[in-house]
């Protein structure tokens, strides 16, 4: 597949960015920071799934569009361009993609259309405390009680775990802490007796919550996928959302790359435009070219995804390794360049590079991606 | 695309039937390949063979018109025909300045008669090209040059010096730029000349350089006598042509650089000897980071390459390649050769002589060597001025 957009690929672009222009101004985070727990707009998230964004990746049979993540990825790089909030990666990323590629065609038919119709929250709770980017790193334990399952254990920063209409948890139901083998996925209603949901605040504004598992019965019809092979379905999935995210990063440090050139070309000391100095214009075409870079890795790892090809893993580190440095790098220059102004909270620099350091620490930071390219590699 | 895999199947076919056994496998880069020309020497008599096959067929310069002995190949067509001389281990008949730089110049600014005098001779390896354009006092402000032409009746008198003329010791032909008109503002007064190195008063003497290869020459001009029909484009408008010509270079030098592989053995085996294993892998984490990084910004490199060609292909407007391309292509080579040198660590300090294998003094000849690549063909900084300028529109 050519790395370049097709014309549909770019009239989705455009009409992304448009509606994101007029819809989504980077001043309405901090309203909702401020404002309500639920860390989006569902007014905003119901017209985006109106435009048929929440469907995209949902089968038509299921009421979605059936296209790939590389047309999803030019609607997240134009949402992430102004840091909108809504749960793309909880419930279309995740929760969508995990049911669609290991959902039972019940729980397909239960979630999916929802999902496309922007009805349905979803959220993976795959972290725990100290368990870092590692899939397998998993305490929550799961015994068996006859038919049932009882959960033990407590995963944290889960996006949208507040919002949430069912949450998905892995748990060990054998094994050691950090093995592969003996991780399940069980669907949970938040309402479930023993479950507590308890909002985090994070640096970003997004809705994350702590949930507690004191002890919650599950049912086995509420198993996603099989039993004890969780972990190759997690690893699948967060691949494929890792590639949504980075769509979204080289949104997010495109803009705030631009808002620092513009910065550059209008702010004035000693009676010249700043942007006339060498120091910074080296520095800007540096940013420029690790941008560049970017973009070509998430188009890449967007293809491979698409068409399944075998060097998936490869690429989707290189995209986010890649995205994590330039997304921190951009939005560091940002604050840097744009001064004392950038410190402040009424200035947007502030959020993006609050963000950048969120998505560099979800779903492995660059380093964790070198080291798994690495060991992938053969080295 | 049926007719592309027809092409392909062909192409495969005439390849191994027409390529000499003696030459597969054989080294493809800017140091050890074909210049040809007529100082050429092939201490493998097939090379020559390959080169004569290749360019009868135009293969040497598959992209070029049929009119002037190209292959007339779309740009499909020639990247099949890469990956089939690829997949064969077939080494590049030919390369040098004269397909990378004059030649794509020639078909952009030349004239009719110029390309018909110029081209044949380099798509058939008969002419080998140098080029003049820095000066002892011009490096980073080329357009400073001071080489004086002037018009005598019909040809130019040439007076001066250049300086890293690349193998001028070896070149048929130079392209220079000289300084016609010495009252315009220094980018308004030069000229585009090409000069037959065999004119009376051309001398060239080899520099060495820190890892003791003598590839660059300084170049003596004393009243060199030069037609004017030779002039490319316009009188006084050659500052033009070489900009174009520098983005060529810049290109050749990216893609020369850049997308190399190492020689032998690979980075990973020269890690796990030299450092050690950890279970199956590379003892040092500090290296294994540093190995991942550069396999990985050298993927996304060629992965940017490539959407910047599939954009030319689509059609879109063509976007700042060249300048990004040359900064970061020689800045890969120059990480891969430090890295290497990290891993060979004391084996990496071998200049000649027992005690270090060839693999090794090879490394750090090469390692001395690609510490130029920042600064040939307009150094790094340079480039970010471009970047900053013509693509970002920063301000002087």
């Amino acid at each position: 597949m050519a790395l370049v957009l097709t014309e549909d690929q770019e009239l989705l672009a455009q009409t992304a960015r448009d509606f994101v222009r007029t819809n989504s101004p980077v001043s309405r985070l901090r309203a909702l920071r401020d404002g309500q727990e639920m860390g989006f707009s569902p007014d905003i998230w119901q017209e985006m799934a109106q435009l048929g964004w929440a469907g995209i990746l949902i089968p038509e049979e299921y009421g979605g569009a059936g296209m790939g993540l590389a047309d999803l990825a030019v609607v997240l790089e134009a949402t992430g361009r102004n840091l909108a909030p809504e749960p793309f990666l909880s419930t279309v990323l995740l929760g969508g993609q995990l049911f669609t590629h290991a959902g039972s065609p019940e729980q397909k038919q239960a979630w999916l259309p929802g999902i496309a119709t922007g009805e349905k929250i979803l959220a993976l709770a795959y972290q725990e405390a100290r368990s870092r980017y590692d899939l397998n790193r998993v305490s929550t334990r799961a015994t068996a009680e006859g038919d049932a399952w009882r959960l033990l254990g407590e995963k944290m920063q889960v996006l949208d775990g507040q919002n949430a209409d069912a949450l998905i948890v892995s748990a060990r139901t054998s094994g050691e802490d950090n093995d592969q083998d003996g991780i399940t996925l069980f669907l949970i209603a938040p309402d479930t007796p023993g479950v507590a949901l308890i909002p985090q605040t994070r640096v970003d504004g997004r809705a994350a919550a702590l949930v507690n598992l004191d002890g919650v019965k599950i049912d086995a019809e509420s198993i996603v996928g099989t039993v004890g092979h969780g972990f190759q379905t997690l690893l699948h999935i967060v691949d494929l959302a890792t590639v949504g995210l980075c769509a979204e990063m080289l949104g997010g440090m495109s803009q705030i790359f631009e808002d620092t050139l513009d910065y550059l070309k209008t702010r004035e000391q000693f009676g010249v435009v700043i942007g006339s100095f060498q120091a910074l214009k080296h520095r800007a075409a540096n940013v420029f070219m690790e941008i560049e870079l970017c973009r070509s890795a998430v188009m890449a790892a967007a293809n491979a995804a698409d068409a399944g090809e075998s060097d998936l893993a490869l690429l989707v580190s290189l995209a986010k390794a890649r995205c994590s440095d330039a997304f921190v790098l951009a939005t560091n220059e940002g604050v840097q360049m744009h001064g004392g102004i950038g410190m402040t909270d009424e200035h947007d620099a502030g959020l993006y590079m609050k963000r950048a350091r969120a998505a560099e620490m979800t779903f492995g930071d660059a380093a964790w991606h070198r080291d798994r390219w690495a060991r992938l590699r053969g080295y | 695309m049926a007719d592309l895999e027809t092409f392909r199947t062909e192409t495969h076919q005439w390849l191994d039937a027409n390529a000499p056994a003696s030459i597969r496998g054989v080294g493809n880069t800017l140091l050890d390949g074909n210049w040809g020309g007529r100082k050429a020497r092939y201490p493998n008599p097939d090379m020559k063979v390959w080169l004569d096959v290749m360019a009868a067929r135009g293969w040497t310069a598959p992209e070029w018109p049929t009119q002037y002995g190209g292959g007339g190949l779309s740009k499909d067509e020639a990247k099949v025909l890469q990956q089939e001389m690829n997949a064969l281990r077939l080494p590049a008949p030919l390369i040098g300045f004269g397909l990378t730089m004059i030649g794509p110049t020639l078909l952009q600014y030349g004239t009719e008669e110029q390309k018909h005098e110029h081209l044949p001779g380099i798509i058939k390896g008969e002419i080998r090209w140098c080029q003049g354009y820095s000066e002892p006092g011009s490096g980073s402000d080329l357009a400073s040059l001071k080489t004086r032409a002037i018009l005598e009746g019909d040809h130019y008198v040439i007076n001066g010096q250049k300086v890293w003329t690349s193998f001028a010791n070896l070149a048929d032909w130079m392209f220079m730029l000289v300084r016609t008109d010495p009252e315009a503002k220094k980018q308004e007064g030069i000229t585009f000349l090409l000069v037959d190195m065999q004119s009376p008063g051309v001398e060239t003497r080899p520099i060495k350089l820190i890892s003791g290869a003598s590839p660059f020459c300084e170049t003596f001009l004393t009243d060199v006598h030069a037609p004017a029909r030779n002039v490319i484009f316009e009188v006084n408008k050659g500052w033009t042509v070489a900009k174009s010509l520098l983005n060529h270079e810049r290109n050749m030098i990216a893609s020369a650089f850049g997308t190399t592989a190492g020689k032998g053995r690979t980075m990973r085996d020269w890690a796990k000897e030299h450092l050690g294993l950890a279970g199956d892998r590379v003892a040092d984490s500090a290296i294994r980071d540093r190995m991942a990084q550069y396999e990985m910004d050298s993927r996304a490199f060629r992965l940017t390459t490539e959407r910047a060609r599939d954009a030319a292909k689509a059609g879109r407007p063509p976007g700042p390649e060249s300048s990004m391309f040359k900064i970061y292509g020689t800045e890969l080579n120059q990480r891969r050769l430090e890295l290497l040198v990290s891993i060979a660590g004391p084996h990496a300090l071998g200049w000649e002589g027992p005690g270090f294998e060839d693999v090794e003094l090879t490394l750090t000849r090469d390692w001395l060597r690609s510490r130029g690549n920042t600064i040939e063909g307009g150094t790094s900084e340079i480039q970010l001025n471009i970047i900053a300028k013509r693509v970002l529109g920063l301000p002087d």
